[in-house]
């Protein structure tokens, strides 16, 4: 997957402070991020990376407690408090794109000291992130503002359903 | 003669009414006490999480090959559509077996959206209506039909308690009952999630084995206080369902029957049921003996009046 590949695990061995953290590894933080799991019915989102990296306070906004740079979650903090860097800090590392795959339900019934029992798959985890801040920030938060449709994803929704409100822009209200 | 037969008949009476008595109540015990499959899968539906995107029923319409929709699946305009005087919304059809509803519910800053679908009940009041036992509960946890053997009658249809399955009236030759079958035939007994499941981008549809699910649901009600009304819709209702609800709002205020009861519904039928075997076999005989006994008391009487008589007239002499 391209965005696995292109969140590349920032290594920072060594590196004993944040600050010194944050700006050695800035370097490595990418600019753009082409997410496409959905790539079926939805064109690849080309993340900008960069942009988000100056809207949000801190990485773990988004990438919780694995850069390094601490936890405010009062849920998280508890355990995560000083969490070090780990080795890799891409969602596809730790949210599965199957969730509820046979494979993944066996493997979680069969982990009984699993923590986290409840962690999102890949597609809520990127959701639940990405709209759940545009929608508290007031960014877009319609579907086709971040997906393109494919042919194939027109085919799916029936876009070309006869109605009127589609022709007058209808999706406009959807979230 | 008449003496023993009447003993014989009413030692035989009273030992066959015991009998059934016993055998009928013993029986609905029995059949009273199933609660689901231990390993069935389910769905937890969080109505925190759905933002009415609709994807789900683009899902369903394509996995299980229904006609093109009249609005694109992403037209909202469908949420303002409203039935029966404008109180009823949206209800799954012959072709669409699962739709999505908004709420603009009075405790709620935004709008809740609810989807609807078969519930797949652990003890289904629409398998038990049905005379030609078309429905299955199947050990994965859905509830299916088949459509073969279906006569069309409706029974299910009343009997369902969310008004879920449907009917094909535009089919004038063949109509039968549509509803949700959670994707039995080409995913659940595959091991993968039924599709609207897989499609839904928010994880509002949570998929996995109904016990875990109410662990799941009551971890989210304690961890997420204020997010959640504390109660978990669909695990007890109506003897429990296999896909259940998690609200920011109480259910009554998003189209739920508030208090259904925990009951299945078939019990409100199970003792008078328990007690037709005995009406239509044994009170037959029971009163066809009561009658005879009668007739030949009679008789019986008759001839002891006879004796007795004779016997008097004897006396006399």
């Amino acid at each position: 997957m391209n965005a696995k590949r292109l969140l590349v695990p920032v290594i920072a061995a060594g590196l004993l402070s944040l600050a010194v953290t944050a700006s050695s590894a800035f370097d490595e933080i990418p600019e753009q991020v082409t997410i496409d799991p959905l790539s079926q019915y939805f064109g690849a989102v080309e993340f900008d990376h960069e942009m988000h990296t100056e809207l949000g306070e801190d990485c773990s906004v988004c990438h919780h407690h694995t850069t390094g740079t601490g936890t405010s979650d009062e849920r998280c903090v508890r355990c995560h408090a000083d969490s070090p860097e780990v080795a890799v800090v891409g969602c596809s590392d730790c949210h599965v794109t199957s969730p509820y795959s046979a494979e993944q339900i066996h493997r979680e019934a069969a982990d009984v000291y699993q923590f986290h029992i409840d962690k999102p798959g890949l597609k809520a985890a990127y959701h639940w992130n990405c709209r759940g801040c545009h929608e508290a920030m007031d960014g877009p938060v319609g579907c086709e503002d971040c997906h393109a449709l494919t042919p194939e994803g027109d085919a799916f929704y029936h876009k070309d359903a006869l109605t009127s409100t589609a022709e007058q822009g209808g999706h406009e209200e959807a979230r | 003669m008449s003496g023993i037969s009447r003993r014989r008949f009413l030692a035989a009476s009273v030992a066959g009414c015991a009998a059934t008595t016993l055998a009928g109540s013993k029986k609905a015990l029995a059949a009273g006490s199933f609660t689901g499959y231990p390993d069935g899968m389910g769905v937890l539906v969080d109505l925190t999480r759905c933002i009415g995107c609709r994807s789900c029923e683009a899902a369903c319409n394509k996995e299980q090959n229904l006609p093109a929709p009249d609005k694109p699946f992403d037209d909202t305009s469908v949420f303002d559509e409203t039935f029966h005087g404008g109180e009823q919304k949206r209800r799954p059809t012959e072709n669409a077996y699962t739709v999505v509803n908004r709420y603009d519910a009075e405790s709620a800053s935004k709008p809740v959206y609810r989807k609807v679908q078969c519930n797949h009940c652990q003890e289904p009041a629409c398998l038990s209506s049905c005379f030609v036992n078309a429905y299955t509960k199947t050990p994965e946890g859905a509830v299916v039909y088949n459509p073969k053997v279906c006569v069309g009658c409706r029974n299910c249809m009343v009997a369902c308690p969310f008004n879920v399955p449907a009917y094909s009236y535009s089919s004038a030759f063949d109509p039968v009952v549509k509803k949700c079958i959670m994707c039995y035939d080409t995913r659940l007994k595959n091991g993968l999630p039924p599709a609207c499941v897989e499609i839904c981008p928010q994880e509002a549809l949570t998929f996995g084995k109904r016990k875990d699910l109410i662990k799941v649901a009551h971890q989210r009600i304690q961890t997420h206080p204020g997010r959640y009304v504390n109660h978990l819709y669909g695990e007890n209702e109506l003897g429990g369902t296999s896909w259940m609800y998690l609200s920011s709002v109480p259910f009554d205020q998003v189209g739920f029957d508030p208090n259904p009861g925990t009951e299945p519904i078939i019990n409100n039928v199970k003792d008078f049921l328990s007690t037709v075997p005995m009406v239509l076999a044994i009170w037959p005989a029971m009163f066809t003996g009561f009658h005879l006994l009668a007739k030949n008391k009679g008789h019986g009487e008759d001839d002891h009046d006879a004796e007795d008589h004779h016997g008097e007239e004897g006396g006399e002499q």
